[in-house]
């Protein structure tokens, strides 16, 4: 059984790289084996996890024994059932009269998000940053274990370099995603060092994410030399 | 003439001074302090000094769920000489039995309890540890939780967000009065209404992906947003839109957003739910069903805007290689650079949330863009000052620029 299950995984597997050179019956036949089975999956994760793990044993919980033998009870929670209605009330865009009462839901789900990630990314994108960004360039003055007096220490070049960068780069940013003033004279200079600063992190981010999805690509050539066709050991 | 099995004044005083040290010290000198059974390779084990100055506290802000300790480590916790290896936590719940909560490493000196309840009140006890033996410190005094309704740890972050709010409103009534607000222009917005006139002349369907992220992710909520603008001007070119997703409540509300437009443009029979349609949570599996759908229905367009992870690259580049224009935009770093290589047009980051605002023209959305522009110049002034200040009043030792230093960093920790 196990050895027909790397049969159909490699079957798969090539059916799907097969779309590399064009689009053909054995890719379709394994995009529409991937999509239903994964739907379907999905479905039965949501439905225990959700509907029966947190919802159905949240209102009727059931009793637990603890490491003693002791029988544990646990109280109902009956916030729950909050999130029970604007789930139902979801699916009664089914019903095309009174469909209109699902956007309640999706108001109340908007709208909960945009003020949740209001402050997280206030606190995150900007006080941090902020925060991190004021720093001194050149040194700054730290305890000398010999004298036990404080001393001024100069940064080495390195460190002033990295404190540039990150100074620099933090600024000019800002200066390219402010958008109340054209990118002209010399703002608009500052905003063009900006997207350099911007581009150079993502060149250094792209070949980062080319050298991941290579280790993807080398787990399926794997499994095809190995464990289908054991040419590899 | 003294006896032979008579013992000397000096013996009998070492005698008498051990057996009194073994009495005084047994209490803590035990192996298992709790069983109160002193065995004899509990006192053959080194004898380290108690931690000291055990105090207990209630943790500020929270919701009645921490105590903070802490105490003075053991004099013998010394570097190289290593006797003390590390402390161990005990804690007595409202009378109850001492129960073991932590152990920590040498040198340890603080620990926070995050695992209290409101009205119980507890006893904690700190026991240097040596290999076998343990070293208790003294109990601390009773302490109960208690909760705090506000947070003043993050009162500088209110303030600010208040001032960033307040200029949102404010820009928002300038922009209702009907003063026009400058925003600058953002290239692959400009692209939009040509993508759309693009697909409508070459009589092809637009594409629309919205991300695999659900409605709880802002950028999700930002793609949704322009595809508000986009319908709009596809209901009112007549032009076919298809739009899979991967979430169920992104389906339901890229159908109602479509829908929406296509009656301001006084066509709704020209809607379909077909429009929107719910592929796969699974992220490959959509991404198949997606380079499925590009090759076999080659869109003019394709519009990828939201949250994206390793898809990115093979949705881009399969659009790409159908010929289609592709405009994308997300707040994913690691994803943005895939798009930039594959894509005509993209969306960096925050041009992708100010989008909305430019393209509708809403005094709401423009406002509230012109506010967060505030934030922005708020923050740009405070780092130059900030750097400057940090690194003139180190270098040359101004204590005046360090203090203003320490100021604004106190303003901005979060922490």
């Amino acid at each position: 059984m196990e050895h027909f299950a790397v049969w159909v995984a490699a079957f798969l597997t090539l059916g799907i790289v097969s779309f590399l050179y064009k689009d053909n019956p054995w890719y379709k036949l394994s995009e529409a084996i991937f999509v239903g089975i994964s739907a379907g999956y999905w479905f039965v994760v949501l439905f225990w996890d959700n509907i029966y793990g947190k919802f159905w044993n949240g209102i009727f919980p059931e009793e637990l024994i603890d490491s003693a033998g002791n029988v544990v009870t646990r109280e109902p929670d009956y916030w729950l059932l909050v999130g029970a209605v604007l789930g139902t009330l979801m699916l009664l865009r089914l019903i095309p009269k009174i469909g209109w009462i699902s956007r309640w839901p999706l108001a109340f789900i908007i709208g909960c998000t945009s003020g949740l990630y209001l402050i997280n990314y206030f606190s995150s994108n900007m006080m941090r940053q902020v925060e991190a960004t004021i720093m001194p360039l050149v040194g700054h003055w730290v305890l000398d274990p010999a004298t036990s007096q404080n001393a001024f220490s100069a940064f080495s070049g390195a460190d002033i370099f990295s404190n540039l960068v990150l100074v620099i780069g933090t600024f000019t940013g800002l200066v390219y995603f402010y958008f109340s003033k054209e990118h002209r004279g010399a703002f608009g200079g500052t905003a063009k060092v900006g997207i350099f600063f911007i581009m150079i992190t993502f060149g250094a981010s792209f070949g980062y994410t080319v050298m991941s999805r290579m280790s993807l690509l080398i787990g399926r050539a794997d499994f095809l030399l190995f464990d289908w066709l054991g040419l590899v050991r | 003439m003294r006896s032979r099995s008579s013992i000397s004044p000096g013996w009998t005083l070492l005698l008498v001074t051990t057996l009194l040290v073994c009495i005084v010290a047994a209490p803590t000198f035990g192996q298992m302090p709790d069983d109160g059974v002193i065995t004899f390779e509990d006192t053959v084990q080194v004898m380290v000094a108690a931690p000291t100055s055990l105090i207990a506290t209630d943790h500020k802000y929270d919701d009645g769920e921490k105590i903070d300790l802490q105490w003075v480590p053991s004099i013998d916790d010394l570097p190289g000489i290593g006797t003390v290896v590390g402390y161990r936590i005990y804690r007595q719940d409202d009378g109850g039995v001492a129960e073991v909560i932590a152990n920590l490493p040498a040198k340890a000196n603080h620990y926070r309890d995050e695992n209290t309840e409101l009205g119980h009140t507890y006893i904690y006890s700190v026991a240097a540890l040596t290999d076998g033996a343990e070293f208790m410190s003294n109990l601390t005094e009773s302490i109960s939780p208690e909760r705090e309704w506000i947070d003043f740890s993050k009162r500088y972050l209110f303030l600010i967000a208040l001032l960033v709010g307040g200029a949102v409103i404010y820009f928002i009534e300038i922009a209702r009065r009907g003063k026009k607000l400058f925003v600058r222009k953002i290239a692959g917005l400009e692209a939009v209404d040509d993508a759309v006139g693009r697909a409508t002349e070459m009589g092809r369907p637009i594409l629309f992906i919205p991300g695999i992220q659900d409605m709880d992710d802002v950028q999700t909520l930002a793609g949704l947003t322009i595809l508000g603008r986009i319908s709009k001007t596809i209901a009112d070119y007549d032009t076919e839109i298809f739009m899979p997703v991967s979430r169920s409540l992104v389906m339901t509300a890229g159908r109602e957003i479509i829908k929406s437009s296509y009656q301001t443009a006084g066509r709704p029979e020209k809607y379909s739910d077909n429009m929107v349609t719910y592929i796969t949570d699974e992220q490959f599996g959509y991404v198949a069903a997606v380079d499925g759908i590009m090759v076999r229905e080659k869109p003019a367009t394709v519009f990828l805007l939201g949250a994206f992870f390793a898809e990115s690259l093979i949705l881009a580049e399969t659009g790409n290689y159908i010929g289609a224009i592709q405009i994308a935009g997300t707040a994913r770093p690691a994803q943005l650079p895939f798009f930039i290589a594959a894509c005509d047009f993209t969306l960096i980051g925050e041009e992708l949330f100010a989008a909305s605002a430019y393209l509708s023209e809403d005094p709401k959305a423009l406002g509230s863009l012109k506010g967060q522009d505030v934030g922005k110049a708020v923050a740009m002034v405070i780092i130059v000052v900030g750097v400057l200040a940090a690194t003139m009043g180190q270098a040359w030792d101004i204590s005046s620029m360090n203090s203003l230093v320490d100021i604004l960093k106190t303003i901005f920790s979060t922490s």
